[in-house]
């Protein structure tokens, strides 16, 4: 590991490589001030991070893993005269929690799919102590097949023929490499076959490489402030993206598909032409603000809708897919997300979102990136222990990393995780995001393509619950292997996440404790946990030109983050440009005595960003094609 | 460590641009003398096969160059063997998918592939289609690759139901588009013709060819049509190319050609022939047998203004009818369609006829549409149900006017002129053709109502006429009564009124009377306030020789000096004048 010595002076010191963080960096860096960014982890974008299946594993290893007691360092002796500490937290253990993981699928590959094959041997690694969910799963272990309780006979025939045929193949196959019988995605697709095989748990460790995981759940909106500022800044040309391809809600015990463009509504086979008209002239007539949308102002949007005769389908797709509110939202949110959502249609497809390929956790790599260009320096599994406070002006002078250099800096920028809790203000109760992550062995709607990106609103089931936001991911966007999906849950919590979630998944997924829903697509793998949500920022008793970042927030957009990082730049440099457009690179003059020496940002382990990885080296191919 | 950049200054940048650029220029110009000397001297070598490319890469509108290249090719073709001729078209398709990455929409390179693809000696056709299909998926109304995708479809011979299949997914993903509606029009009667002695479609072998076969389509198919197409206009209403196709769905009668009237006027011994379409006189090939002997007559147009007129006259040498006493009887024969009428003209009898009505024939009905009553009412129910929704969308006001002429003419006459009114007021830029249209619609109605009560009088007045038409069926007509209107004037169809005695026209804008010319009959001409300002606007109707009375009051003309006896001496067979 090298142990070269960081430059001792710096205009900004940034802790941690979230979103928030990582365009500050990229900001300050752009506008010519000195940057060291930091992260006390092995990998960027702290929790916004895209995990291969492996390191997810790592990840969840790490979690349950009880948090080491802090050995503190005293570092009194590099004070200097009229200074005090402050210390920074190392770790982060109150972020995440109530991790649980189960696998329903077997551990090693099937020779084939004997008709009660799945329950007997599936191995469930249950590896949270929760007693609820391992009854539960002994519980449906008993369960007969659903394949046995199908009574006609015709059915039964058809049943054998596939198994003889599955017979035959296997026989044919054996010997073979795994990988030369796995489902392809289309094969997947075909949900009828009862006896398709599954893939195994092994399979999905081997393959782990080609997933990327994220912590996470969100989308871009065409025409949020991230995708202003990635075209702003030029950062865009560090990614690539995906449209998300439709929108899907659940109702009825149904999936079906939201018609929101005018293809869409043209094609939909659900809605009466009356209803086509209807819903064609709400989106047209809603864009602009009339008097009679100002007498609703403050009443509820449902009964705004209701008042627009629209018929139950109609104001079910515009309250819960397309302004995404819930029943008592007041008709003037209601009205400004349901505009939000139409001015993002049609600017880069039939939806309003995109998906950034190799996982959301690229975007604040890509950032990083943008701040190394400009001569940002990066160090990972490097921190900062504490703070140098100067206390006659109560300003923050210098910081003390991990190795105990003294580094003077002008201003700080910090993870609201790094914060002690003896600096954190009381406040209430930090709140929390129910997130699951699936994966699963097809999509929740089949389509004539296998290669869709939904956004999925799962509406209460009942009245007051809980609504679910779910975004299922194809092989296509890179975040999955052939053959599965990748599926993420998340709401607000009110329980754990697993019991927040998983009597939707039950719904609509096949898992052992689900009933009668063999033609939903079978959950191979799924983990269920709580993420602090970084909505609420607090105060904090810290110097006055040191800031704080909040984690990801629980909204689908990432308006969050980056109105708090343009608002940090603002306060620190308010006669700066945030992120102006950076040049090509061909107009971009290197200095030379530098121009060659570019290893020294390896100061910590991994610490090219966007480079480490699988994904970022792809993306540096890209770049120099 | 990084260094730290630096962004050049704008100034260097442009300065470098300029340098560029010049470079760039000196380059090319030099290229192209290079090229032109080349063709100068007959030089057809792989050098300026490549001087060529370099040049058409940038600009591949060059049309020059690939002329140039289309010579050096042929030339080539004649030196090489078949392969290295497959080779060397292969490298020039996959240069011009280059060149229309440049300009997708460049005339010169798409008809270069279009050439180069039939001189292939192995054509692959599919990947032709494929590119196609790309370039359609990025600007699906690029019209050029629409005509290319024509001939690839010609000449590779594409299913029929593949060409339909690929329209369904050109208008799921955009239905504002005329090509593939279009497109659509012409396969559906290939693959659901109406007829049931064509139950499969055409051998893929055989081209498609709209022309060799009905252009109707069998009616499940239809229904499932309708239903397409009224998701589209539901959708959005103010998409026009749905309501075309729809109108085209809704179809419209191919008219037999035929003699629809004959009559003979014993006194002016005259022959007048009603055609079902305009036929030009001297050509149309009439035969006239006259009690089983052929006559020689000379037939003519009703004005010399057109040749091509639904009415032809001739008149009968001196004598022949003349004697009331006499019983005659006439054919007509139109030679070119095999088709004759007979007209018994008995003793005692001055004139006659034989004709077909407009109503027997349902004229006015079929050329909207021949759909059964039952379709036609369930779509009028839909569209009714959208103009609900959108009482102002005039595409949906057009059609359901359209609709309810094509079911009941007389019955909705009411609701037709109040939605022409709508029409009128929501689309005031083209009030004038929707004037028009709505006179065109009480014209029929009209002559509906004379061929129900079967008389010879047409009166409309006060029905805001702007325009005439239809006056082809109005050959037997005595008496007409065009009084209260906005007509301007009275065109030379008007001439095809054979019969007509009485003419009032009072209180309307009439400013012409080209029309009025050598109507045998005519005696009464009642023009009270209209805008006749000179004697020559009078002039036709010195051809008139029968005109006896004449209204003239309340124009300008009246104001002339002299006027009285400058008509008098224009017009000496009236008697009564009114000034």
């Amino acid at each position: 590991m090298a142990t070269e010595e960081l430059p001792s002076e710096f205009d900004v010191v940034i802790l941690g490589t979230g979103l928030a963080e990582s365009v500050v960096a990229a900001a300050f860096s752009r506008v010519g001030q000195r940057v060291l960014h930091l992260d006390r982890r092995s990998y960027y974008a702290a929790n916004w991070a895209s995990f291969t299946f492996n390191s997810l594993l790592t990840w969840i290893q790490q979690h349950h893993e009880e948090p080491q007691p802090e050995e503190l360092h005293d570092w009194s002796s590099l004070l200097e005269e009229g200074e005090e500490l402050i210390y920074l937290s190392n770790s982060d253990p109150a972020s995440i929690r109530n991790l649980q993981v189960f696998c329903f699928t077997s551990e090693e590959d099937e020779e084939e799919e004997a008709p009660d094959a799945p329950n007997t041997t599936a191995a469930v690694k249950e590896t949270s102590e929760t007693e609820s969910a391992d009854s539960k799963y002994e519980e449906t272990n008993q369960k007969p097949e659903e394949e046995e309780e199908e009574e006609e006979e015709e059915e039964e025939e058809e049943e054998e023929e596939e198994e003889e045929e599955q017979l035959r193949k296997a026989s044919q196959t054996e010997g073979e490499e795994p990988e030369a019988d796995q489902p392809t995605p289309t094969a997947a697709q075909s949900q009828s076959e009862p006896t398709r095989k599954k893939i195994s748990y092994n399979q999905l460790v081997k393959e782990g490489r080609r997933f990327n995981i994220d912590l996470v759940s969100k989308l871009l909106y065409s025409r949020g402030s991230l995708v202003d500022l990635l075209i702003k800044s030029n950062v865009s040309r560090y990614a690539e993206f995906k449209n998300v391809t439709r929108i899907l809600t659940y109702r009825h015990g149904q999936v079906e598909q939201v018609p929101c463009s005018r293809a869409d509504v043209f094609a939909s086979r659900q809605l009466s032409v009356v209803e086509k008209r209807k819903l064609m002239r709400y989106l047209t007539s809603c864009v602009e603000e009339t008097e009679e949308q100002r007498a609703y102002n403050g009443r509820p949007y449902l009964e705004f809708l209701r008042d627009q005769q629209l018929g139950d389908n109609l104001q079910h797709f515009l309250l819960h897919s397309i302004a995404m509110v819930t029943e008592d939202t007041p008709t003037e949110e209601g009205l400004a997300s349901t505009r939000h959502f139409l001015r993002c249609l049609g600017r880069y497809g039939n939806t309003p979102f995109l998906f950034p390929v190799y996982g959301l956790g690229e975007i604040p790599q890509c950032f990083c990136r943008m701040c190394a260009v400009f001569g940002g320096i990066y160090c990972l599994r490097h921190s900062v222990t504490c703070l140098l406070v100067e206390k006659e002006t109560n300003r923050c002078k210098a910081v003390i990393d991990s190795r105990g250099q003294r580094i003077s800096c002008s201003h700080v920028v910090v993870e609201e995780g790094s914060v002690g809790a003896d600096r954190k203000r009381l406040a209430t109760p930090t709140r929390f995001l129910s997130r699951a992550v699936l994966i699963t062995d097809g999509s929740i709607l089949p389509s004539n393509s296998d290669q869709q990106v939904s956004m999925v609103t799962v509406p209460p089931i009942a009245a007051g619950g809980l609504t679910v936001r779910m975004v299922e991911l194809c092989p296509s966007t890179m975040t999955c292997m052939p053959g599965t999906h990748l599926v993420h849950l998340t709401c607000q919590s009110v329980g754990s996440a697993f019991e927040d979630l998983s009597p939707v998944v039950t719904r609509m997924f096949r898992t052992p404790q689900s009933h009668d829903q063999e033609k939903n697509p079978s959950v191979l793998w799924c983990l269920y946990f709580n993420m602090a949500d970084g909505s609420e920022v607090k105060g904090h008793d810290l110097p006055a030109n040191v800031f704080v970042t909040s984690g990801p927030d629980g909204a689908l957009s990432h308006e969050h983050a980056v109105t708090q990082a343009e608002s940090i730049f603002k306060k620190i440099l308010p006669e700066e440009d945030f992120c102006p457009p950076a040049p090509n690179p061909e107009d971009i003059i290197y200095d030379g005595e530098n121009a060659s020496s570019t290893g020294g940002e390896d100061a910590g382990e991994n610490a090219s960003p966007a480079g480490g990885e699988d994904a970022g080296e792809e993306e540096e191919a890209r770049q120099e094609a | 460590m990084h260094g730290r950049v630096k962004v050049k200054s704008t100034a260097q940048q442009e300065e470098e641009k300029r340098k560029e650029r010049e470079k760039k220029l000196k380059i090319y110009v030099a290229a192209r003398d290079a090229c032109f000397s080349k063709r100068k001297e007959g030089i057809w070598d792989e050098g300026a096969l490549q001087i060529t490319q370099q040049l058409l890469s940038s600009n591949p509108d060059f049309g020059t160059l690939w002329n140039y290249r289309r010579e050096i090719l042929l030339h080539l073709e004649t030196v090489k063997d078949e392969d290295e001729v497959q080779k060397i078209y292969e490298a020039e398709l996959s240069f011009l998918e280059s060149c229309l990455k440049v300009n997708p929409k460049s005339y010169g390179s798409w008809h270069h592939r279009d050439w180069v693809s039939t001189r292939l000696p192995r054509p692959d056709w599919a990947r032709e289609l494929s590119l196609c299909d790309r370039c359609l998926s990025l600007d699906d109304r690029n019209f050029h690759c629409w005509d290319y995708r024509r001939m690839v479809v010609k000449m590779s011979g594409v299913p029929v139901d593949q060409e339909l299949a690929f329209t369904d997914r050109l208008i799921g993903s955009n239905f504002s588009n005329y090509s593939s509606w279009h497109y659509r029009s012409t396969l559906l009667p290939l693959l659901h013709p109406e007829s049931p002695e064509l139950p499969s479609p055409p051998r893929p072998e055989l081209p498609p060819s709209p022309q060799t076969h009905s252009h109707r389509v069998c009616e499940e198919q239809l229904l499932k049509e309708y239903e397409l197409v009224q998701n589209a206009f539901f959708t959005d209403p103010n998409d026009q190319s749905a309501w075309f196709y729809y109108r085209w769905l809704l179809g419209r009668a191919e008219r037999e050609e035929m003699i629809s009237c004959v009559f003979v006027s014993r006194e002016e011994e005259r022959v007048s022939v009603a055609f079902s379409r305009p036929v030009n006189a001297q050509s149309v090939g009439l035969l006239l047998l006259l009690d089983g002997k052929p006559q020689r007559v000379e037939w003519r147009s009703v004005h010399p203004r057109f040749k091509h007129s639904p009415v032809c006259i001739c008149d009968l040498p001196p004598g022949t009818i003349s004697d009331i006493t006499n019983e005659h009887n006439l054919t007509v024969h139109w030679m070119d369609k095999h088709t004759h009428r007979d007209c018994a003209l008995y003793s005692g009898r001055t004139e006659s006829w034989c004709r077909d009505s407009a109503t027997d024939q349902e004229l006015f009905r079929s050329e909207l549409s021949v759909e059964k009553t039952s379709v036609l009412q369930s779509e009028l129910q839909s569209c009714n149900q959208l103009q609900e929704l959108e009482p102002l969308n005039k595409w949906c006001l057009l059609t359901i006017i359209l609709l309810m002429r094509a079911l009941d003419p007389l019955g909705y006459e009411k609701e037709t002129l109040a939605h022409f009114q709508t029409l009128k007021e929501v689309d005031s830029t083209r009030s004038a053709y929707y004037s028009d249209l709505c006179s065109k619609f009480m014209i029929e109605n009209t002559i509906l109502k004379m061929e129900y009560a079967e008389v010879r009088v047409f009166s409309i007045s006060d029905k805001k006429l702007t325009t005439l038409c239809h006056l082809d069926q109005l050959l037997l007509v005595t008496h007409i009564n065009l009084s209260s209107n906005q007509l301007h004037r009275l065109p030379p169809q008007f001439a095809m009124l054979q019969c007509l005695e009485v003419l009032e026209a009072d209180n309307n804008s009439i400013e012409n009377l080209e029309g009025v010319y050598h109507l045998p009959k005519l005696e009464e001409v009642l023009l009270k306030n209209n805008k006749i300002s000179t004697l020559a606007d009078l002039q036709p109707l010195a051809s008139c020789l029968k005109l006896k009375r004449l209204d003239l009051r309340g124009n300008p003309v009246t104001q002339l000096a002299n006027v009285e006896s400058e008509l008098a001496e224009l017009l000496p067979s009236v008697s009564d004048l009114l000034l």
